[in-house]
């Protein structure tokens, strides 16, 4: 299931890496289904290698990186708006000028 | 083995690849004296470290204590501004003790800036004539200590770098070099295959309370050790994230534990407990990786070899890092601050264990002399802030 533009990391997996910049349009070979990249994906972000409930672990390297929290389609990708740590929540810039924003109110 | 013939042999027997002399101000009051005394220096193995509080902390004591008597230092200037809380007079005897020279310029009994940085000049031509006639000796690789960090990762960082430092690192310690790899808060949620490599099952207690420590800090803290750029780089959770990190410590069995300051008894695999111990204080426990490569070279490392995918450009004081980028894009971008090109591994241009001979190859060259990229570059950051830890037990050094 590894092409050369995705990556399988162990069999066990159910997602993909990406290993050079995907454009939109690309057609991929995602587990024997042909799935088109609905949007340009930077080079070592994540794919549903097949689909994937809400609640499931995210596998990668044979190891849980973290739970779904929705339901994700094969060839989706997988990152902040679909997943979550098991451990610690993400903190990102995008969440950080949230909190900020809502103090300003205040 | 023996990697080179032409180490730097201490009084102490310890034995550097590099001959600098340390700069050392005791409290950020006395911080521009320092620089201003290393400034002319600064091309010829003079460095600059410090510690920036006014209060006690037994931690930063015996970083400093662990730094200006390290392998690579052949002798200290301290500067003390006089009224701080550090103990000077500790510390140069700690120094003395090594048989390193040392100086201490106190700047309210020297009359003030000028007069301190004149004088820390004049001491200066003493201390790099006498630093240059150190005797020189074989290094052995089992006398060799290596440690590994990650900074400005992204998710190619955990496909090519990391296990390609990992390889490396199995290399090194089959021929009985040391190798350190630390921050076990970017170890969430490996917990079970690391602890599967433990020497002990003491040991291997020792190193999941050590995770679970560090989970403990980061969640009171409200944030893991994740910053923006790994998301934007690919990757989405801490655990995510410690997968790739925990590629760097290869596949050997681990040896032991290490603190702070604590030396690897001998050859083998050890993890660096860089999470304080105790109720949650002083803030995020590691501010950056400069803070974590200070550590690193505080239990010995020689040489730090430093994965990168957005493109970290630090070196250190002290000791070189080599930086092993993961990522081919940003190889192309930065290049002229990269040692090695580990993402060609993503281009079909080279395999995993290329990529780990050849990190392997350039450690030994730099234990040689050669400069890494960031020391020709003039790197030489330094950081030390507040922290505290309880000493390490004997199990967590098993047969030491």
């Amino acid at each position: 299931m590894s092409s050369r533009k995705l990556l399988l990391l162990d069999p066990h997996d159910n997602v993909l890496v990406a290993i050079q910049a995907l454009r939109a349009g690309d057609v991929l070979d995602v587990g024997g289904q042909s799935v088109t990249v609905p949007a340009p994906l930077a080079l070592g972000h994540k794919i549903a290698a097949r689909p994937i409930l809400a609640g499931e672990k995210i596998l990668k390297y044979r190891v849980a990186i973290g739970s779904a929290t929705r339901d994700i389609a094969a060839g989706e990708h997988v990152h902040l708006h679909n997943m979550k740590s098991d451990y610690i929540q993400t903190y990102t810039l995008e969440s950080g000028q949230t909190f900020s924003t809502r103090n300003d109110h205040h | 083995m023996i990697i080179t013939d032409h180490a730097y042999l201490r009084a102490d027997g310890r034995k550097g690849i590099r001959n600098h002399i340390v700069v050392a101000y005791l409290v950020e009051c006395a911080h521009h004296v320092a620089r201003e005394i290393v400034y002319p220096y600064r091309e010829r193995g003079v460095h600059l470290i410090g510690f920036g509080g006014c209060y006690p902390n037994d931690y930063a004591a015996r970083m400093m204590r662990s730094l200006c008597t390290h392998p690579n230092v052949g002798g200290v200037i301290l500067l003390s501004l006089g009224c701080e809380s550090f103990n000077r007079a500790s510390l140069r005897d700690a120094i003395a003790a090594s048989g390193r020279p040392v100086e201490t310029l106190v700047i309210q009994q020297k009359g003030g800036t000028r007069k301190t940085i004149e004088e820390g000049r004049r001491l200066m031509e003493t201390m790099l004539a006498t630093v240059a006639q150190v005797p020189r000796a074989p290094l052995r690789m089992d006398e060799f200590i290596v440690g590994t960090v990650c900074g400005g990762s992204d998710a190619t960082s955990g496909i090519t770098a990391n296990p390609g430092i990992g390889r490396a690192f199995d290399r090194l310690v089959e021929q009985k070099a040391a190798c350190i790899f630390e921050e076990t808060g970017e170890l969430i949620g490996c917990e079970d295959i690391m602890t599967a490599r433990a020497a002990t099952p003491e040991l291997a207690g020792i190193l999941r309370a050590s995770v679970e420590k560090a989970a403990r800090y980061y969640s009171v803290l409200g944030h893991g050790s994740f910053a923006p750029g790994n998301a934007e780089g690919g990757l989405t959770t801490i655990e995510e994230k410690s997968m790739g990190a925990y590629a760097k410590s290869g596949a050997s069995p681990i040896s032991g534990l290490l603190k702070p300051g604590d030396n690897p008894p001998r050859g083998g695999l050890y993890l660096l407990d860089v999470v304080p111990d105790g109720e949650v204080r002083f803030g995020f426990p590691n501010i950056n990786d400069n803070a974590e490569i200070a550590e690193l070279i505080a239990c010995g490392s020689h040489v730090v070899l430093f994965s990168t995918g957005r493109g970290s450009v630090v070196g250190s004081a002290i000791s070189p890092v080599i930086k092993v980028c993961a990522n081919p894009e940003t190889f192309r971008r930065m290049s002229e601050d990269m040692d090695v090109d580990a993402g060609k591994i993503l281009e079909g241009r080279a395999s995993l264990d290329e990529v780990g001979q050849e990190i392997l190859d350039l450690a030994l060259n730099v234990a040689r002399g050669e400069p890494t990229r960031s020391e020709a570059l003039g790197h030489q950051e330094f950081v030390l802030t507040y922290k505290s830890f309880e000493p390490i037990g004997p199990s967590c050094l098993p047969g030491a």
